[in-house]
């Protein structure tokens, strides 16, 4: 009988198939029908800046992995990271900023932890947190989209409406809603999301921001295609429901309860629906808060670090003064995440409640 | 409509893979050339050496005397000769003394003749069962008398049979059900006896649905007083305390056994042994195995004296149909990859895979996904083992339960980076206890 030259290792001799090229490949597929619709909404420009943000972070990567002697460029992690921030970015950026907010969330914010997997912010995140205060300006003016392009006046072509809504009330028109604020100042809406809204009664501006007919940065304005891709992961079984589920629910639960008290309406007044679709809670919720290396490994600290990320989002959008909620409340989860992974723990296998009882009797 | 039962937490769905094995009739082995029987067979100290260089050996003669209480006798599977005692190497790894016996060309020890049982008390079933050195054979290999001795501030009251055999590829549990129901029923309700347990409960799963239904049937037309449970498919059902959640819905708490809440776990395989050990009066010196995996020419659920070489095995199945990558002593997901076709197979080898090349994935930082959180079917962490492990932080590894895995592979099937997770939990478990 021939003899082969046998492979000996540990059991399992057996593996799912899946590894990490193929999750991080996984998302960033889930990205391009939002992706796509950016750059449909904005125009080509979109591309070009995420062009930009993409190719700057495969080089770093590129370099990085050089010098330290690891092969990392093709696990599509970098890939993954240049596209979230370039989907972060307005479409007008200056073509320097996405160049700068790839290159730190590749170089400071990943690799001078490690690189993949001992980062302990998400880089995506880190590298837009980073040009939006160094950047305030180009970062959070914005470009109306298609469908509005030919409506809306000059005067408000730079505001989302998140942020117009917020101007409004701090300066000191109370007593309306969202939409109604949205209304009042002209902010118009598509023929679609009116037609829409007189058959289904929601609200044209939430239906304009679910589908995706608002300013905004390039990948975060079509809430409908970014839950089309949280699904496909969800299917895939790439991400679980608990970050996306307690986050989503989470905010809108406490807007729809609180988020009135600031226009002055009283408790339970506020968007429910629109809390979620609205600014970049979905690509927030479904992409980056769910960022393997930065979120709690267990489904409860998850559960946790969801409604943390809820509450400081509700935090920053009704009470705070900047624009940026989801992204900073997602880092600062981030850094809370190893503390919640170190108390947290899986509960133990037979470490029922009869047996605590015993145990508690047996010393006594 | 009713939920079928399985175990709540963790656990992993490799495909079953047991289409190749699976209709092969048990054939028995043609006698080998030469028999490799080794002392140490079972979890415990090895056997000792009662036989010497040259001497004959009858079939069925007990040739290895248990050399302490967890351990169990040795008995020559063949009538023949001992060419020599020489240390060999066994799928485990373990290193250990070993007859090596040339069979006579006539063999003529038969084991029919028939004694009842049921007259019987069960302290001279149990002492039986003890003679016949009946071993666990799922793979774990622990005396059945010692398990099946319940101490006597402990009482039992259910014993659940094991026909899960939740590792893919693996049919020899299977083919037992199928062709020796009535034997496995009857050594399932001997053990129950020797326990005194009022229940017994068989757990197979819904992947074999022919077995539900040959052993209800067998249990009905004699109405013998046995439960059949379909159980989800999930590995790792087989172990015991995934057995018993499953079945019966108690938990095992950690460091506990079976008999802490009551039950005794019997593999499906071993009442079989147990029932032609009381009845045949017939060791535990041939068992079933699978010879199967996408490489082997024609797999077969073969019922081979102990010691048989693995390259009688595959010589008897017709070699190789492809290359394989790797040879495996005992189920994909805990077994052992074997580097020497001369090993010999023992009383807890259930299966012998050969698996084909893969292209082997590299490993990548941990990512910290939490696949092996969740999957991890005792509620370990194994990424935070495996960081405090390769860190040398033993310590620290064995505070978070370390020593309460049990290596089932779970974590390491679903790892995306590819880590050698259980690999690592073994290291760890060894020098952990070294440092201590």
């Amino acid at each position: 009988m021939n003899k082969p030259s046998l492979t000996v290792s540990s059991s399992p001799h057996i593996h799912a198939k899946s590894d990490t090229a193929s999750i991080m490949w996984s998302v960033s597929l889930a990205l391009i029908p939002a992706s796509l619709w950016g750059i449909y909404a904005f125009g080509l420009r979109s591309l070009l800046v995420l062009g930009v943000s993409i190719l700057t972070a495969l080089v770093c990567e590129f370099v990085l992995g050089r010098i330290s002697k690891e092969d990392t460029l093709w696990d599509g992690s970098a890939f993954l990271t240049g596209l979230l921030v370039g989907m972060n970015m307005s479409p007008t950026v200056p073509l320097f900023i996405p160049f700068i907010a790839s290159a730190f969330a590749i170089v400071v914010a990943k690799w001078t932890f490690g690189g993949l997997g001992a980062n302990w912010i998400n880089p995506a995140l880190a590298g837009r947190v980073f040009v939006f205060f160094s950047f305030t300006t180009p970062m959070s003016s914005f470009k109306a989209p298609r469908a509005l392009a030919a409506m809306v006046p000059d005067s408000l072509s730079s505001a989302t409406p998140l942020s117009y809504a917020k101007t409004s009330i701090s300066s000191g028109t109370l007593g309306m809603d969202t939409s109604a604020l949205l209304s009042n100042g002209g902010y118009p809406t598509s023929s679609f999301a009116d037609s829409v809204s007189s058959v289904t009664g929601f609200s044209a501006y939430s239906v304009d921001s679910f589908v995706g007919n608002v300013a905004g940065c390039i990948g975060e304005v079509s809430a409908l295609l970014l839950l089309v891709g949280g699904i496909y992961l969800l299917i895939r079984k790439i991400i679980t429901y608990h970050v996306p589920a307690t986050y989503l629910l989470g905010t809108a639960l406490l807007s729809w309860i609180f988020g009135g008290i600031p226009a002055g309406l009283g408790a339970f007044h506020g968007p429910f629906f629109s809390s979620m679709f609205s600014g970049g809670l979905m690509l927030g919720a479904i992409f980056m808060a769910t960022d393997y290396v930065t979120s709690p490994i267990t489904h409860k600290g998850q559960i946790i670090y969801g409604f943390g990320c809820a509450f400081f989002t509700f935090l920053f959008r009704f009470f705070g003064s900047m624009p940026e909620a989801v992204s900073v409340s997602i880092l600062l989860m981030n850094i809370i995440t190893p503390t919640i992974d170190r108390y947290v723990l899986p509960r133990k296998f037979g470490d029922t409640k009869e047996y605590r009882k015993q145990q508690k009797e047996a010393k006594v | 409509m009713q939920k079928v039962p399985t175990f709540s937490k963790g656990g992993v769905h490799p495909g079953d893979k047991k289409v190749f094995s699976r209709s092969q009739q048990i054939e028995r082995l043609p006698l080998p050339a030469e028999l490799v029987v080794s002392l140490s067979q079972h979890l415990g100290a090895p056997a000792k050496a009662l036989k010497a260089k040259g001497d004959t050996v009858i079939r069925g003669e007990k040739i290895g005397e248990a050399s302490g209480f967890i351990s169990a006798d040795v008995h020559s599977p063949v009538s023949g000769t001992i060419k020599e005692i020489r240390k060999v190497t066994l799928a485990n790894s373990v290193c250990c003394d070993a007859y090596i016996i040339t069979p006579d060309e006539q063999q003529t020890v038969e084991f029919a003749e028939k004694f009842d049982w049921e007259s019987q008390t069960s302290a001279s079933l149990l002492s039986q069962v003890k003679d016949m050195g009946i071993v666990g054979m799922g793979g774990a290999t622990f005396p059945a008398h010692v398990k099946l001795s319940v101490p006597k501030d402990k009482s039992v009251d259910a014993l659940v049979v094991n026909g899960v055999e939740c590792e893919p590829y693996l049919t020899a549990d299977y083919r037992i059900m199928m062709e020796k129901g009535e034997q496995a029923l009857l050594g399932a309700m001997i053990a129950a006896k020797i326990t005194d347990a009022k229940r017994i409960i068989i757990g197979i799963e819904m992947n074999k649905p022919d077995c539900i239904e040959n052993l209800s049937k067998i249990a009905k037309e004699n109405a013998y007083p046995i439960e059949i449970i379909g159980l989800q498919m999930k590995y790792p059902q087989g172990d015991e305390k995934q057995l018993l959640k499953a079945t019966i819905n108690r938990e095992i708490p950690s460091g506990k056994l079976p008999l802490d809440v009551g039950a005794v776990v019997v593999n499906v395989g071993t009442c079989n042994a147990i029932y032609e050990a009381i009845v045949f009066h017939k060791p535990l010196f041939e068992r079933v195995i699978s010879v199967t995996g996408e490489c082997i020419a024609n797999p077969k659920n073969i019922l081979a004296p102990i010691g048989t070489k693995i390259s009688d095995l595959l010589a008897y199945c017709g070699g190789y149909s492809s290359t394989p990558e790797k040879l495996v002593s005992g189920g994909p997901m805990m077994g052992f990859s074997l580097f020497d076709v001369d090993t010999p197979m023992a009383k807890g080898s259930s299966g012998l895979l050969a698996l084909p090349s893969k292209k082997a994935a590299r490993s990548t930082a941990c990512l910290n996904c939490g696949r092996c959180v969740a999957a991890c079917p005792i509620g370990l962490m194994p990424a935070k083992l495996y960081r405090n492990i390769i860190n040398g932080q033993y310590e620290e590894a064995m505070k978070i339960s370390l020593m309460d895995c049990k290596e089932c592979g779970c974590c390491s099937y679903v790892c995306p980076a590819h880590l050698p997770l259980v690999h690592t939990m073994k290291t760890g478990k060894k020098l952990g206890r070294k440092k201590k």
